[in-house]
C-alpha cells in the first residue's frame, strides 16, 4: 500500500503521546483560570479545541503506527520505585490504545462542539448560566482521564484513569445536582453511579493486587510475558475479579443499574461518557488483558455469558421505557453486552470493532435525542412565555416519548440522522452496526451457540425498541403542544450530528469482510485474533431478525397506534404493548423491578446493618454502655477510691501521723523544760561532771 | 601542813557552793554560792601554784578575782532589777519563759 510505504519511511510521532493527556489538561486549566473573563463562546471553543488537538495527536500517532505497527512505550516519569518493583508514568502507543484514543478524542471533539450549542440553552433553561464553564472543565477533565486510562502501560496508571473517568462521570451525572426528583434526584443518581462503580472498582483493585502478588509487576508487557508461569487458578481469580470491575464500569449484570440513572446528566454527557467512551473501558480492559483471559477459559465462558445475558436482559427493558434517553441507556447496556460477549469468546477484533461503530451511532443517537429534547424544550418555554403563566412548567417532561410524535416534518435534519443512527444500531446493511454486529454474531455462532441465541434475541429486541422509539418520536401526530411547535436546532447542534451520521453510515468500511483492515490493525497488538470468513447465512439471519423486529414495531406502533388514537382519551392506553402483554409490559416498564430487588436484597439490609452498627453497636454498646458505663463508671470509681480512702486515708494519714508523732515527741520533750533555773544548773552540773568524768576515766 | 589539805578544803568549798546553787532558792544566796565556788577554784589554783612552784596559778587567781568583781556588779544589778519587777528574788518565780 502506498500509505504504509510513505508512513514507514516517514517520521515517527510516538514521542507526542503525552500530549493527548496534556492538551485537555491545558484546556481545562485555561478555562478554570481565565474562563471567568472569557465569553461563553471562547470557553466552549477552547474546550473543543483541546479535544480536537488531542484527536490530531491521536491521528499522528495512528499515522506513525501504519509504518511502525509494533508501537512504542514512551516513558514520561518515574512514579513508584520500591526495590525491584517499578511503576512508571509511561504511555503505551500501539494499535489498540490508539484506536481508543481516536474514538475518545474524535467523538469527544464532536460532542464538545455540540455542547457549545446544547449547553448554551441548557444552562438557561436551568437558570444558571454560570455553570456553562464548569461543564467544559469537567468534559476536558474526562478526556484527560480517559486518555490516561487507554494510554497506560501498566495496571496502576490504568487504574488512575479508571478512577478519573469515574469521578468525571459522577460530577457530570450530578451536574444539575439540585434538580431532579424532590430536588435530590440527580444527586442520588450520581451517588448511585459512584457507589455501584466503587463495587466494581473494588474487584478491579483486588485483581491488581493479585497481579502484583503473582507477577511482581504491574507492567502489561512483563505481566503478559509471565502468564504461562502462573497457576491457572490465580489467573482465573484475576480475570474474574477484573470482570467485576468491567461489570461496574461497562454496566453489565449485575452492576448495570447505575447507567439508566446516569441519564440525569446533560445529554452530551450521556452521549460521550455513558454511551461512546467511558462505559467501553471495560471492553478495552478485557481486550488489553487478552493473554490473561486466553489462559483462563472458564473466565472467558463467564464473561461471554454475562455479556450475552446483559445484552438480552437490557434489551427487554428498553422495550418498556418511555423516557427517550432511558431507552437509549438500556440500548447502550445491551450493546455493551454484545461487546463483552465478543471479547469473552476471544473475538477481540469483533468486540473492539463494535466498540468503535457503537461509539459513532450511539453518540449520534444520544445527541439526536438531545436535539429532540432541546427542540421540544425550546417550544415549551416559548409557549409558556406566550401564555405568560402557562400550565405550570414543572409537570411537562420533554424527555417523555408519550409527549412526542410527528417530529419527522418539524426537525428534518435530526430525523434523518436519527434514522441513520437507528439503522446502524439495528444492524441494517450497509450501515456500520451491520458489519460489527455481524462479526460478533458470526464468532458467537462458531464458538458459543447459547450466547449466540441470546444475542440473536437481543438483536430482534433491538430492532423492535428502536423502531418503537423512532415511530413514537418522529411519526404519527404530535401528542403535546410543545412538540407540535418544535423547530430544528441551530447548525452548531446539527453539524456534529451530520458528521456522526456520516461515520455511522460508512463505519463498516473499517473492517469489511475479506479485507479486514481493522483486524489486521489490531492484530499487531492483540496477537491472538484472526480474521474470520464472512458467512452469508449469518448475515442473512441477522438481517432477517433485524427486519422482523422492525416490521413488528411498525405493525404495533404505526398501525395499532393510529387505531388507538381514535379511541376516547380515557380508554386509550399510553402504549399499545400494554394492551397486548399487560403485566409483562408493566414488568418491563418497571425494569423487572431489579432496582427494587436490589433494595430488598442488598441496600435495605445494608442500611439496616448500618443502623445496627450506628445505633446498637456504636451508640448503645460503645457509647452508652462501654463509654458511659464501663469507662466513666470505672473512672469515677477509681477517682472516688483515690480521693476517698486513699487520699484521705493513706496520704492524709501519713501527713497527720507525722504531725501527731512530732506533737507527742515535742510534748515529752517539753517536760524537760521546767523553767526552774536550778534544774538547768543541775543539768549543766551533771553534764560537766559527766564530761570531766569521761576525760579522767577514759 | 601538807598541800593535800588545801585541795580537800577547796573541794569541800566547791561542793558546798555547788549544792548551794542547786538547792537554795534565794538569788542572793545562790549568788554567794557561786562566789564560794569561784573562791574554791582560786584556792586550788594557789595550792597548785605552790605545789609546782610556778606563778601562773597565782596570776590566774588575779584574773578570776577581777572577773568575779565584775560579775558581782552585773549580778547584783540583775537581782535588783528582778526584785523591782517581781517583788521577789526567789529563782523559782523567774520562770516566765515557761508559760
Amino acid at each position: 500500500m502506498f500509505l504504509s510505504e510513505a508512513a514507514s519511511s516517514g517520521p515517527e510521532f510516538f514521542y507526542l503521546v503525552p500530549l493527548v493527556v496534556l492538551i485537555p489538561v491545558i484546556g481545562l486549566l485555561i478555562n478554570i483560570i481565565f474562563g471567568k473573563w472569557m465569553g461563553e463562546k471562547a470557553v466552549g471553543w477552547i474546550a473543543s479545541a483541546a479535544a480536537g488537538l488531542a484527536f490530531l495527536v491521536a491521528v499522528l500517532l495512528g499515522y506513525s503506527l501504519i509504518g511502525h505497527p509494533e508501537g512504542a512505550v514512551v516513558p514520561l516519569a518515574e512514579w513508584i520505585s520500591i526495590g525491584e518493583f517499578n511503576v512508571a508514568w509511561a504511555f503505551q502507543v500501539d494499535t489498540l490504545s490508539v484506536t481508543m484514543m481516536l474514538v475518545v478524542a474524535g467523538v469527544g471533539a464532536l460532542i464538545h462542539i455540540y455542547s457549545i450549542g446544547y449547553m448554551h440553552d441548557d444552562v438557561r433553561f436551568n437558570n444558571d448560566p454560570g455553570r456553562y464553564r464548569r461543564f467544559f472543565v469537567y468534559m476536558n477533565l474526562f478526556i484527560a482521564a480517559m486518555m490516561i486510562l487507554v494510554s497506560a502501560d501498566n495496571y496502576l496508571m490504568l487504574f488512575v484513569g479508571w478512577e478519573g473517568v469515574g469521578l468525571c462521570s459522577y460530577l457530570l451525572i450530578g451536574f444539575w445536582f439540585e434538580k431532579g426528583e424532590d430536588g435530590i434526584g440527580n444527586a442520588l443518581a450520581a451517588k448511585k453511579a459512584f457507589v455501584t462503580n466503587r463495587i466494581g472498582d473494588f474487584g478491579l483493585m483486588i485483581a491488581i493486587f493479585i497481579i502484583f502478588w503473582a507477577f511482581g509487576s504491574l507492567n502489561f508487557e512483563e505481566v503478559f510475558a509471565q502468564t504461562s508461569q502462573v497457576a491457572e487458578t490465580v489467573i482465573l481469580a484475576i480475570t474474574l475479579l477484573m470482570l467485576v470491575g468491567v461489570a461496574g464500569k461497562s454496566a453489565q449484570i449485575p452492576l448495570y443499574v447505575w447507567l439508566p440513572d446516569a441519564m440525569a446528566g446533560p445529554t452530551p454527557v450521556s452521549a460521550l461518557i455513558h454511551a461512546a467512551t467511558m462505559v467501553t473501558a471495560g471492553v478495552y480492559l478485557i481486550t488489553r488483558s487478552f493473554p490473561l483471559y486466553n489462559s483462563a477459559p472458564q473466565a472467558q465462558f463467564i464473561v461471554a455469558m454475562v455479556g450475552g445475558l446483559t445484552a438480552f436482559f437490557a434489551a427487554t427493558i428498553a422495550v418498556g421505557q418511555f423516557d427517550i434517553k432511558k431507552v437509549l441507556a438500556y440500548s447502550t447496556i445491551s450493546q455493551l453486552g454484545f461487546m463483552v460477549a465478543a471479547v469473552g469468546i476471544g473475538a477481540y477484533a469483533a468486540g473492539m470493532f463494535h466498540l468503535v461503530t457503537h461509539a459513532f451511532f450511539k453518540a449520534l443517537l444520544f445527541l439526536g435525542a438531545g436535539s429532540v429534547i432541546l427542540g421540544i424544550e425550546h417550544s415549551h418555554h416559548h409557549l409558556e412565555h406566550g401564555e405568560h403563566e402557562g400550565e405550570g412548567g414543572g409537570e411537562f417532561d420533554p424527555q417523555d416519548m408519550r409527549n412526542m410524535g410527528g417530529l419527522r416534518t418539524r426537525m428534518k435534519t435530526t430525523f434523518w440522522v436519527y434514522i441513520i443512527g437507528s439503522l446502524a444500531l439495528i444492524g441494517i446493511f450497509p450501515f456500520a452496526g451491520f458489519w460489527s454486529k455481524d462479526e460478533i454474531l458470526l464468532e458467537q455462532q462458531m464458538l458459543d451457540p447459547p450466547v449466540y441465541g441470546l444475542l440473536l434475541a437481543a438483536a430482534i429486541l433491538t430492532a423492535f425498541y428502536m423502531g418503537r422509539q423512532v415511530l413514537m418520536v418522529f411519526f404519527g401526530k404530535p401528542r403535546s403542544e410543545a412538540t407540535a411547535h418544535a423547530k430544528e436546532n441551530r447548525a452548531i447542534i446539527t453539524f456534529p450530528l451530520i458528521l456522526l451520521a456520516f461515520f455511522s453510515a460508512i463505519g463498516g468500511i473499517l473492517n469489511l469482510p475479506r479485507i479486514h483492515t481493522f483486524t489486521d490493525w489490531l492484530e499487531h497488538t492483540v496477537t491472538t485474533i484472526h480474521p474470520v470468513e464472512f458467512s452469508f447465512l449469518t448475515a442473512v439471519v441477522a438481517s432477517i431478525v433485524a427486519l422482523s423486529g422492525l416490521v413488528f414495531a411498525w405493525f404495533i406502533y404505526d398501525r395499532r397506534y393510529k387505531k388507538q388514537q381514535e379511541l376516547p382519551a380515557e380508554k386509550r392506553p399510553d402504549d399499545p404493548l400494554r394492551q397486548i402483554f399487560g403485566p409483562i409490559f408493566t414488568a418491563l416498564e418497571n425494569k423487572w423491578w431489579v432496582d427494587e430487588l436490589y433494595w430488598v436484597l442488598f441496600i435495605n439490609p445494608y442500611i439496616k446493618f448500618s443502623y445496627f452498627l450506628a445505633d446498637v453497636i456504636d451508640w448503645r454498646f460503645w457509647h452508652d454502655w462501654f463509654h458511659d458505663s464501663v469507662i466513666v463508671r470505672s473512672y469515677n470509681g477509681l477517682a472516688r477510691f483515690l480521693s476517698g480512702p486513699f487520699d484521705l486515708g493513706v496520704i492524709d494519714g501519713i501527713a497527720n501521723g507525722l504531725g501527731k508523732v512530732t506533737v507527742r515527741f515535742a510534748g515529752s520533750l517539753r517536760m524537760i523544760q521546767t523553767g526552774f533555773v536550778r534544774n538547768y544548773a543541775l543539768s549543766v552540773f551533771l553534764g560537766v561532771v559527766i564530761i570531766i568524768g569521761y576525760l579522767i576515766l577514759r | 601542813m601538807p598541800v593535800i589539805s588545801y585541795f580537800i578544803l577547796s573541794a569541800i568549798l566547791f561542793t558546798i557552793g555547788a549544792l548551794g546553787v542547786l538547792i537554795r532558792r534565794n538569788a542572793i544566796v545562790i549568788f554567794m554560792s557561786v562566789e564560794l565556788m569561784l573562791n574554791a577554784a582560786n584556792l586550788a589554783f594557789v595550792a597548785f601554784s605552790r605545789l609546782y612552784d610556778t606563778l601562773s596559778g597565782q596570776v590566774f587567781v588575779f584574773f578570776v578575782i577581777t572577773v568575779a568583781a565584775a560579775e558581782v556588779a552585773v549580778g547584783l544589778a540583775l537581782i535588783v532589777a528582778i526584785f523591782r519587777t517581781k517583788q521577789s528574788i526567789d529563782v523559782d518565780d523567774m520562770s516566765s519563759l515557761k508559760r
